[in-house]
C-alpha cells in the first residue's frame, strides 16, 4: 500500500506536467496527442530509439545516483556539471597518457580516473562544508564555474588535437583518443554501448553503498540526524565529505562515459558552460527527485528523462514546435515533484497515527 | 461554573477524547491528572477553544457555548497559563500584558492605567509582579507569574494551569501553591494539570483522572494516595520507586576534578565541578535545568569540549577523548533530549539499536551489515526491554517517547557499560516506562556499574540515588547521602544555598 502510493506520486507529478506540456503544445498550434505519439514514439517506440534514449540516459543516471548519495547524507550537490567535467579531463588525460594498454585494462582504468576526478572535485566542496561551515549549494555551483574554465584552458591548451591546430580552426577538442578506451558497442548497428551496463552496476552498487553497507549508515545517520551521529561517535565531517565525493565520483564515471562513449571519441566543448555535459549535471538532480532518492528508481527515471531528449528533436521536426519546449516540460515535472512531497508528507502523517494507535498512544504525545 | 459534558473528540484513527465530564466549581482546584496522550491537553485545547469537540457540550457560568478561538475562550473568562510562557522577553511586564489587548485610550497605548491595574492584581494576590520591569530580567518563577497576571488582567474565572511546576524549584513551587490557594479563594475555578502525584495531592481540592481519552476516576485527596492515583493513570499497579538493593560500593570508575567547561553562551557552564562515582552506586544530580548539568554531560561523553580539568574514566584519562573511544572505555549514554542525540528518528528500530556498534563484528563483516544477526540481536532487546511496536522495522519516531527512550535504553545498557549517564531518563516518558527505565537503572548497581542520573524531577533523583549531589551555576552544592536527605534540604541547594548555610547567592 504504501510502496504503491510512493509510486503513485511521482506518476501523477509526470503526468499533471505533460498535461501542462500538453496546453503548451496546443497553444503553439500543434496536437497535444499527435505531439506526444511522436515524441515517446521516437525515444521508445523502436529498437534504434530505444538505444538512443539508453545512451542518453547514462550520464542522467550516474548523476542522479550520486546526487541520492548526496542528498540521502543531506549535502545538496549542484556541481555534477564539474564533476562530470573533471572526471572527464582526468579520464581523458589517462587516454592519451596510455594509449597503448590493451582494452581490458584501458577502460578500467579511464573509468576509475573519471570517479577518482569526479570525486576530488566533490570532495573539495564537502571538506569546505564540514570543516568551515561553507554551504556546499554555493562552492558547488562555484566550482562548476571554475571546472568548466579549466576544461576550456586545458582544451585549448595542452590538450587540444594538433590536428586543430595545423588546420588553424581551434575546435576545442582532444585528438581522437585511444581506440582501446572506446567503450565496445553493445548491438551491432547502433549506437548502445558498455556505459548502459556501467550505468546499471553503477546504480545497483549505490544501492547496496547505502543499505547494505556500514558507509552508508553511516551516510544516512549523518543525513537524517547528525546530533544523533556524533552523539553515537560518527563524524560528521567526513561522511559529509565522503557523501559528496562519492557523488562526485559517479557524475566523473558519466563524463569519462560521455568521452569513451561518443561518436567522435574524443572530448570536445563548444566553449559554453554545458557544452560538454549538455546539462546532464543539473539534469540528474530531477531524475534523482523524481526517483524519491533511490537509486534503483532513478533507473525508469533516467529513461523518462533520456526520452524526453531523444524525443524532443523528433517532436521539433514533426510538430514544427521549439525542442525548448522540452526543457520546459523538465521543469514542470520538477515544480510537481517537489510540490507532491507535501502530499507524501501528509500521507505519512496520517501512517503515524495509526502507527501510534497500535502503540495506544496519541498524537498528543507531541503535544502535550 | 464551567461543565463540560460528553466531550468526545476524534483524530485519525485515534479517540482523543471520549465523553469525557468535567466540571469546575467556584473556589476549587480541580485537578486533571493522566500520562502523555491521555487526553488531557485535548480537553484543555477544547476548553480554550483551539479544538472544537465533535460531540458533547461546554456550558460556561450556565450558558452552553461554543468556543471557535483562543479569543472566544477568553472573553468567556478562561485564561490558561501555558507551560511555556507566551511572553515577549524585550517588553516590560505591562507591555507584555496590554499586548494584544484593545487600549483604553486608542489608538494611543494606555500603559498607565495597564500598570496601575497589574500592581493592584499582584498586591491583592501576592504575586510581586512589577510592571515596568523587563521580562529577559525576571526568573522563571516570576515569569509564570506574570502570566497569571496576564490571565487576571482579562478577568479570567476559570484558570487552566498547564504544568505549571514543571519549570520550578520546590520552594517555588511552595509559592505559587500559596498563590493558587489564594486565587481560589477569590472565588477562581483552577484547572490544574499534572503527573506530579504528591503536587496533585497536596493542592487539588477535587481529581479527575484519565486514560486513552477516558475518564478512569474522579476522586479527593482525602480519599486516595499516590499508589492510588498512579493505578488510575495506568491501569495496573505500579512500583513508585524501584527496590532499592544496596550494594557495596566499589573503586571509583568515574573521576571528575576540577573541571571547566564552557556553555554555548558565555563562559563556564561547568566551574570546577569535582565528582567521584563508584562501582555499583547511583549518584543522582539534582538541579533547575540550565545550571550545567547538559554541559557536564557533554563533557563526560566527549561531544563538549573541556576547558580545564580532568575526567577519568575507568582508569583512562579521557578528557580529550572523541565520544568513540570514551564509549569504547565503557560510558553507555542516555541523553537528554531522546530524538535530537539519542536517536535518529528516520532510521527504524534494528537502525537504531546498531547505531554505536553498526560498524563492528557481528553485525558488520567486510564493511556489509549483517541483517540477520541484527534482526535476531533486535529482537532480542525488543522482547527483554518490553519495547511495545508492531515490528523491529518500524519507524523509531513513531513510538512514543516511553518507547523510544526504552529502545535507547536497551542499545545502552546491553553495552554493559562501566560507567552509566543518564540525563533526565524519564522526561516525557509515561509512568510505565518510567517504572521500568527506574527499574533497569537500578539493577544496574548489581552488575558493577557506576551511574550517574542527572534529572530536574526530585522525586526521580531521590527515588534512585545512593548519593545525591546538587548542581547550581556549574557548581555542586553539596552531595547527601540518600538516608539524609529531605526535599527541603535538597531544595535549598538547589536555589544555590550552601549545604552548612553560608549564603552564596540571593
Amino acid at each position: 500500500m504504501k510502496s504503491l502510493f510512493g509510486l503513485l506520486i511521482p506518476l501523477c507529478a509526470v503526468l499533471l506536467a505533460l498535461v501542462m506540456g500538453a496546453v503548451m503544445l496546443f497553444t503553439l498550434g500543434a496536437d497535444p496527442l499527435s505531439g506526444y505519439a511522436t515524441m515517446f514514439g521516437a525515444a521508445f517506440g523502436s529498437i534504434e530509439g530505444f538505444s538512443e534514449t539508453a545512451v542518453k540516459s547514462i550520464p542522467l543516471l550516474l548523476v542522479g545516483v550520486g546526487i541520492c548519495i548526496a542528498f540521502r547524507a543531506n549535502v545538496i550537490n549542484i556541481g555534477g556539471e564539474g564533476q562530470m567535467v573533471m572526471g572527464a579531463l582526468l579520464a581523458t588525460t589517462v587516454a592519451l597518457l596510455f594509449p597503448g594498454v590493451p582494452s581490458l585494462v584501458l577502460i578500467p582504468m579511464v573509468l576509475l580516473a573519471g570517479a577518482v576526478g569526479g570525486a576530488f572535485w566533490g570532495a573539495i566542496a564537502g571538506a569546505l562544508k564540514a570543516w568551515f561551515n561553507v554551504s556546499e549549494i554555493l562552492s558547488t555551483i562555484m566550482l562548476n564555474i571554475v571546472a568548466v574554465q579549466f576544461m576550456n584552458f586545458l582544451l585549448r591548451g595542452i590538450l587540444i588535437d594538433p590536428a586543430e591546430v595545423a588546420r588553424g580552426t581551434g575546435i576545442p577538442q582532444t585528438m581522437r583518443l585511444s581506440p582501446n578506451a572506446d567503450l565496445p558497442i553493445l548491438i551491432e548497428g547502433m549506437r548502445m554501448h558498455l556505459g548502459v551496463v556501467i550505468a546499471l552496476l553503477v546504480a545497483v552498487g549505490a544501492y547496496m553503498l547505502l543499505w547494505r553497507t556500514s558507509m552508508g549508515f553511516r551516510l544516512r545517520a549523518v543525513g537524517y540526524n547528525p546530533d544523533a551521529a556524533r552523539y553515537a561517535g560518527i563524524s560528521v565531517p567526513k561522511n559529509v565529505t565522503a557523501a559528496l565525493a562519492f557523488s562526485g565520483a559517479m557524475a566523473g564515471i558519466a563524463g569519462a562515459i560521455l568521452v569513451f562513449g561518443s561518436e567522435s571519441h574524443r572530448m570536445v566543448t563548444d566553449g559554453g558552460s554545458t557544452g560538454f555535459t549538455g546539462s546532464a549535471g543539473f539534469n540528474g538532480i530531477v531524475v534523482a527527485l523524481l526517483a524519491g532518492l533511490h537509486p534503483i528508481w532513478s533507473i525508469p527515471s533516467a529513461l523518462l528523462f533520456g526520452g524526453m531528449l531523444v524525443g524532443a528533436n523528433a517532436l521539433q521536426r514533426v510538430a514544427q514546435v521549439p525542442s525548448a519546449l522540452i526543457i520546459a516540460l523538465n521543469g514542470l515535472i520538477v515544480v510537481f515533484v517537489v510540490s507532491s512531497e507535501y502530499f507524501k508528507k501528509r500521507y505519512m502523517e496520517s501512517g503515524r497515527v495509526d502507527v501510534e494507535s497500535d502503540a495506544e498512544e496519541t498524537e498528543e504525545v507531541k503535544n502535550g | 461554573m464551567l461543565q463540560m459534558r460528553g466531550i468526545t473528540k476524534r483524530f485519525p484513527g485515534v479517540l482523543a477524547s471520549d465523553n469525557v465530564n468535567f466540571d469546575v466549581r467556584a473556589g476549587e482546584v480541580h485537578t486533571l491528572l493522566g500520562e502523555n496522550g491521555a487526553g488531557k491537553s485535548t480537553l484543555m485545547k477544547i476548553l480554550y477553544g483551539l479544538y472544537q469537540q465533535d460531540e458533547g457540550e461546554i456550558l460556561l457560568h450556565g450558558e452552553p457555548v461554543r468556543l471557535n478561538s483562543p479569543a472566544d475562550a477568553i472573553s468567556h473568562g478562561v485564561g490558561m497559563i501555558h507551560q511555556h510562557f507566551m511572553l515577549v522577553p524585550t517588553l516590560t511586564v505591562a507591555e507584555n500584558v496590554a499586548l494584544g489587548l484593545q487600549s483604553g485610550r486608542a489608538p494611543f497605548s494606555d500603559l498607565k492605567n495597564v500598570s496601575k491595574r497589574i500592581t493592584e492584581l499582584s498586591r491583592s494576590f501576592g504575586l510581586h509582579v512589577f510592571p515596568d520591569e523587563y521580562v529577559w530580567q525576571l526568573s522563571v518563577g516570576e515569569r509564570q507569574r506574570v502570566e497569571i497576571i496576564k490571565a487576571l488582567y482579562r478577568d479570567a474565572s476559570i484558570l487552566i494551569l498547564d504544568e505549571p511546576t514543571a519549570v520550578l524549584t520546590p520552594s517555588e513551587v511552595d509559592d505559587i501553591f500559596v498563590i493558587f490557594k489564594r486565587l481560589a479563594a477569590d472565588g477562581r475555578g483552577l484547572v490544574f494539570i499534572s503527573h506530579k502525584l504528591k503536587e496533585v495531592l497536596e493542592l487539588s481540592d477535587r481529581i479527575t483522572v484519565l486514560r486513552h481519552g477516558r475518564v478512569t476516576g474522579d476522586t479527593t485527596p482525602a480519599q486516595s494516595d499516590r499508589h492510588d492515583l498512579a493505578r488510575l493513570m495506568v491501569g495496573r499497579e505500579v512500583k513508585l520507586a524501584p527496590d532499592a538493593h544496596a550494594v557495596q560500593p566499589g573503586e571509583p570508575l568515574l573521576v571528575i576534578e576540577n573541571l571547566f567547561v564552557d556553555g554555548d553562551r558565555g563562559k563556564h557552564a561547568v566551574q570546577g565541578l569535582s565528582l567521584e562515582v563508584r562501582s555499583g552506586e547511583i549518584l543522582g544530580i539534582a538541579g533547575i535545568s540550565g545550571n550545567g548539568q547538559r554541559e557536564l554531560a557533554e563533557a563526560i561523553a566527549g561531544l563538549r569540549p573541556s576547558q580545564s580539568g580532568k575526567i577519568t574514566l575507568a582508569g583512562h584519562d579521557t578528557t580529550r577523548c572523541k565520544p568513540r573511544q570514551i564509549r569504547e572505555k565503557g560510558l553507555s549514554y542516555v541523553p537528554e533530549e531522546r530524538m535530537k542525540d539519542g536517536a535518529v528518528g528516520e532510521f527504524d528500530i534494528k537502525e537504531n539499536i546498531i547505531l554505536l556498534n553498526h560498524d563492528k563484528e557481528p553485525f558488520c563483516s567486510k564493511g556489509f551489515l549483517q541483517f540477520g544477526t541484527i534482526a535476531e540481536h533486535s529482537r532480542k532487546l525488543v522482547k527483554a526491554y518490553a519495547v511495545k511496536t508492531p515490528s523491529i522495522d518500524t519507524t523509531t519516531k513513531n513510538l512514543s517517547g516511553g518507547n523510544i527512550q526504552k529502545v535507547i535504553m536497551a542499545r545502552e545498557l546491553s553495552a554493559g557499560p562501566k560507567v552509566l549517564l543518564a540525563s533526565q531518563p524519564t522526561r516525557g516518558v509515561d509512568i510505565g516506562a518510567a517504572e521500568y527505565i527506574h527499574e533497569r537503572i537500578a539493577r544496574q548497581r548489581e552488575k558493577g556499574t557506576a551511574s550517574i542520573v542527572i534529572s530536574e524531577d526530585l522525586d526521580e533523583v531521590m527515588a534512585l540515588s545512593d548519593r545525591i549531589a546538587v548542581m547550581f551555576d556549574g557548581r555542586i552544592m553539596g552531595i547527601i547521602p540518600r538516608k539524609e536527605a529531605t526535599r527541603e534540604s535538597i531544595g535549598l541547594l538547589m536555589t544555590g544555598e550552601q549545604q552548612h548555610g553560608a549564603k552564596q547567592r540571593a
